[in-house]
C-alpha cells in the first residue's frame, strides 16, 4: 500500500467515526446538518474540489462532478446519512480499485522483471559495474554465478548452466561453453562466464522483448475498442436519462419532485463506465503478461483476442514440426564401400553450406581434404558437379541423374535421396532425413482438442517425405514441393476457404517465410531466441521451438476472452439492473454505489485471473464465452 | 517521430481514454496512446512541430486530469 493509499484509509476511518457519532447524536435542524457535513467534507473534499476545478476546465461528465452532484442532491433532499455513506463507499471503492490495479500492474511488471540493472565490464583487468546501456559491441563483460546476463554475446571463457526460464518458460537449464551464444535476460546459474558483447543493449533480446510487451497495449483488441466507444456514449446517455427522470415524471404524472430527484441521483452514481474501461484492457494485459511468462510473446491485444478463433493452422515443415537438422539415415552403395560413397559425397559437397551438405560432412566425420577437389560447379536445384582425384563426380537429386543420363534407382527409405555418379556410372545413394520434434504430434492433437478444424503442413520437400511426416503427425493436409511463392498462394487459397470469423494461423521459423507470416491472420514465429527477423515479422513469437506452445497460446487466448466477456456481461447487466430498479424506485443509493465501484472491483479481480496461465491438460471449449 | 513519456498519478482509466481521444485531435498528431496500465503516453507526431505538439498534449492532459502529469 502506498503512502497515498494509507492517507486515504485514514480519512475513511476518520469519516466513518464522525458518521457514527452523527448517527448517535441524533440532533435536530442545523446542528444535524452540521454533524453530517463534518464526515462528508472529511471524505469528500477532494471530490468536490476536483468537480469544481474540472467544470472550470469544461469537463462536464466527469466522475467527480457526478458524485458531487449525487451527494449534494441527497443533502438537498434531506437524506444526510445517505449522502455521507455514498461518498464514503465511493471512496472505499476507489481506494480498493486503485490498490487492486496497482497490484496487478506490479505483478505484470514482475513477470517482466528481466531487465538487467548492471553489467560487469572488464577493462584493463579490472571489473567495473556499468549501466548495460553504456557498453558497446566488442567489449568484454563478466557474468558471475546468480547474475543476469545483461547483453547478448558469445562466451569467451568459462562453462555454466544458464536458466532461460524468464524468457522461454523452459525450466531445464542450458549448458553453455566457450563459443556458445548467450542471450540477455537469462540467469547464469553456477560458473563464471567471460562474454564478448555482440549486440548493444537497445538491440539485445531483453530490450526487444520488453519493448514488444510494453507496446502491446497500443494494438487494441476489438473488445477494447468496443468498450472505449461505448464509454463515450454511456455517460452522456445516463446523465441525460437522469435529467429526464428528474423532470418529466413530476411534470407529466404530477409525482413528488423529491422522490424523482432521488431516483435521478441514483442514475448519476452509476454513470461511470470505469469497471469496463479498466477491466477489459487489464484482462488482455494480464493475458499477454501470463503468456510472456511461458516464452510466448504476443504483440497486441488484437492478436491475443483473435487467436482464440483459430480455425486453420498452417505449419511450415522444416524447423517448425521437424528439427531442421538433417541426418544421414541410410547409405546404399552400388559397387563401392559405404565409407567410400560417403567420402565422395562429402568431398563433393565440401564447398557448400546447404543443410544437406552439412549433414553429409557431419556423417563423414573428418574435415574433407579439399585439395583433392577441383572444378566445383554448383547446379542450383540439382546438385553439384566436381572433379575428385581427377574423376568426374556428380552428387545430387533425381533431376541431376536424368540430366547427365545416369541410370538411377529410387530408394525404399523415405527422405531426401542424394545420388552419386562417378565418371557417368551410378555409384549409389545416400538417404538423409529430418527428425520430427518430440512434441510435434502432441501439438497437432492438442490443437484439434482446442477446436482447430484443419491443420495443414506446407513444405518445399518431396511429396513422399511430406506425406510420411504428415501421416505420422496426424495432419489433415500436406502440400509438398512448394516454392516460397507457392506457399503464399496456398495460404491465400486456405484464407478463402475458412469461415467468416475463423482465423488462419501460420507457424514458421520466421527466417524465410516473412511474406506468409504477414499474409495470414496471425503469424507465429518460433525458435526466436536471438533471431531478430522472426521477432519483426510475426504477430506472436515463441521464444523456444516447441510447437506445443501454440496450443498453450490458444488456451491463454481463450481464457482471456472468456474473462473479458464475463466482465462485459456482468458489469453491463448489474448496471442495467440497478438503473431499471432505480427508475422504478426499488433501488437506493447503496445499490447504486455497488453497481459503480463494487462492480469495478469485482471485474478487476476477475481480470487478474488472466495472468495465470491455464493448465495444459484441460482442453477448454472455445464456444463458451 | 515516435516518443514515449511516463505519466505520473494517472488514476482513472476513463480519464486515460479521454486524454488519448483529446491528444489524437491535436493538429499534427499521427497517433497517440495513453496506456493506463503501463502509465505511459506514446506520441507519434510530425518531426518539425514535435515540441509544440507535445506542449499542446501536456495542456490537454492538464485540462482533462489536472492531477496527472506528463514527465517530459
Amino acid at each position: 500500500m502506498s503512502k497515498k493509499h494509507k492517507k486515504m484509509l485514514a480519512r475513511i476511518l476518520l469519516s466513518a467515526l464522525f458518521l457514527a457519532a452523527a448517527l448517535l447524536l441524533n440532533t435536530e435542524g442545523y446542528w444535524r446538518l452540521a454533524a453530517y457535513l463534518v464526515p462528508y467534507l472529511i471524505i469528500g473534499w477532494d471530490v468536490l474540489w476536483r468537480a469544481v476545478r474540472n467544470i472550470l476546465h469544461g469537463q462536464v461528465f466527469d466522475e467527480n462532478f457526478l458524485m458531487a452532484l449525487a451527494t449534494a442532491g441527497a443533502f438537498a433532499t434531506g437524506e444526510y446519512p445517505e449522502a455521507v455513506a455514498v461518498m464514503l463507499f465511493y471512496q472505499v471503492g476507489e481506494l480498493f480499485q486503485s490498490y487492486a490495479v496497482g497490484r496487478s500492474r506490479q505483478s505484470i511488471a514482475s513477470l517482466m522483471d528481466i531487465r538487467p540493472d548492471y553489467a560487469n565490464l572488464e577493462q584493463n583487468g579490472e571489473l567495473i559495474k556499468t549501466d548495460p546501456d553504456e557498453i558497446s559491441v566488442g567489449q568484454t563483460i563478466v557474468v558471475k554465478a546468480g547474475e543476469k546476463i545483461p547483453l547478448d554475446g558469445v562466451v569467451l571463457e568459462g562453462a555454466s548452466n544458464i536458466d532461460t526460464a524468464a524468457l522461454t518458460g523452459e525450466s531445464l537449464p542450458r549448458a553453455v561453453q566457450p563459443g556458445d551464444d548467450v542471450i540477455s535476460g537469462c540467469i547464469n546459474q553456477n560458473g563464471l562466464l567471460r562474454v564478448r558483447v555482440t549486440k548493444a543493449f537497445g538491440e539485445s533480446t531483453v530490450s526487444k522483448i520488453l519493448d514488444l510487451v510494453e507496446n502491446s497495449s497500443s494494438k487494441k483488441a476489438k473488445a477494447e475498442n468496443f468498450i472505449s466507444k461505448f464509454a463515450r456514449y454511456y455517460t452522456p446517455a445516463v446523465v441525460l436519462s437522469a435529467v429526464l427522470l428528474a423532470v418529466l415524471p413530476p411534470l407529466v404524472l404530477g409525482g413528488a419532485w423529491g422522490e424523482w430527484l432521488h431516483r435521478a441521483l441514483i442514475f448519476l452514481v452509476i454513470s461511470c463506465p470505469c469497471a469496463l474501461v479498466i477491466s477489459v484492457p487489464l484482462s488482455f494485459f494480464g493475458g499477454i503478461g501470463g503468456a510472456s511468462r511461458q516464452g510466448i510473446l504476443v504483440k497486441g491485444g488484437n492478436y491475443l483476442e483473435s487467436l482464440a478463433q483459430a480455425e486453420i493452422v498452417v505449419f511450415d515443415k522444416t524447423g517448425t514440426l521437424t528439427k531442421g537438422v538433417f541426418n544421414v539415415t541410410a547409405i546404399h552403395p552400388g559397387h563401392i564401400s559405404e565409407a567410400k560413397l560417403l567420402e565422395l559425397a562429402a568431398l563433393a559437397e565440401s564447398y557448400s553450406d546447404h543443410p544437406i551438405s552439412r549433414s553429409l560432412k557431419e556423417a563423414y566425420g573428418p574435415t574433407p581434404d579439399t585439395s583433392r577437389v577441383s572444378d566445383v560447379e554448383e547446379l542450383s536445384g540439382h546438385g553439384v558437379r566436381v572433379k575428385i582425384d581427377g574423376d568426374a563426380v556428380c552428387v545430387g537429386n533425381d533431376k541431376l541423374m536424368e540430366e547427365i543420363g545416369v541410370k538411377w534407382h529410387p530408394c525404399h527409405h523415405v527422405g531426401t535421396t542424394v545420388h552419386v555418379a562417378v565418371n557417368g556410372d551410378y555409384a549409389g545413394h545416400i538417404v538423409i532425413s529430418d527428425e520430427e520434434k518430440p512434441d510435434a504430434k502432441k501439438a497437432v492433437a492438442a490443437l484439434k482438442a482446442l477446436g482447430v478444424k484443419k491443420t495443414v503442413m506446407l513444405t518445399g520437400d518431396s511429396r513422399a517425405v511430406g506425406e510420411s511426416v504428415g501421416a505420422r503427425l496426424g495432419l489433415d493436409e500436406v502440400d509438398a514441393e512448394l516454392l516460397p511463392a507457392g506457399k503464399v498462394e496456398r495460404v491465400e487459397q486456405l484464407l478463402a476457404q475458412k469461415s467468416k470469423n475463423g482465423k488462419l494461423v501460420f507457424v514458421g521459423d520466421g527466417i524465410n517465410d516473412a511474406p506468409v507470416l504477414s499474409r495470414s491472420d496471425i503469424g507465429i514465429a518460433m525458435g526466436a531466441m536471438g533471431s531478430d527477423a522472426a521477432i519483426e515479422a510475426a504477430d506472436i513469437v515463441l521464444m523456444d521451438d516447441q510447437p506445443s506452445k501454440i496450443a498453450s497460446a490458444i488456451r491463454i487466448s481463450q481464457k482471456t476472452r472468456r474473462i473479458v466477456y464475463q466482465n462485459i456481461v456482468f458489469a453491463l447487466a448489474v448496471k442495467l439492473l440497478v438503473l431499471v430498479l432505480g427508475a422504478l424506485g426499488y433501488a437506493n443509493m447503496w445499490e447504486a454505489v455497488f453497481a459503480d465501484v463494487g462492480v469495478s472491483v469485482l471485474a478487476i479481480l476477475n481480470a487478474m485471473r488472466a495472468l495465470k496461465s491455464p493448465p495444459a491438460n484441460q482442453p477448454q471449449n472455445p464456444d463458451t464465452p | 517521430m515516435k516518443k514515449t513519456f511516463k505519466l505520473r498519478d494517472l488514476d482513472c482509466a476513463n480519464c486515460a481514454q479521454k486524454m488519448e481521444d483529446g491528444i489524437k485531435k491535436i493538429d499534427g498528431v499521427q497517433n497517440a496512446t495513453v496506456s493506463f496500465l503501463t502509465q505511459k503516453l506514446t506520441l507519434e507526431a510530425e518531426d518539425a512541430n514535435f515540441d509544440a505538439i507535445l506542449k499542446k498534449a501536456v495542456k490537454t492532459c492538464k485540462k482533462i486530469e489536472p492531477d496527472c502529469e506528463i514527465i517530459v
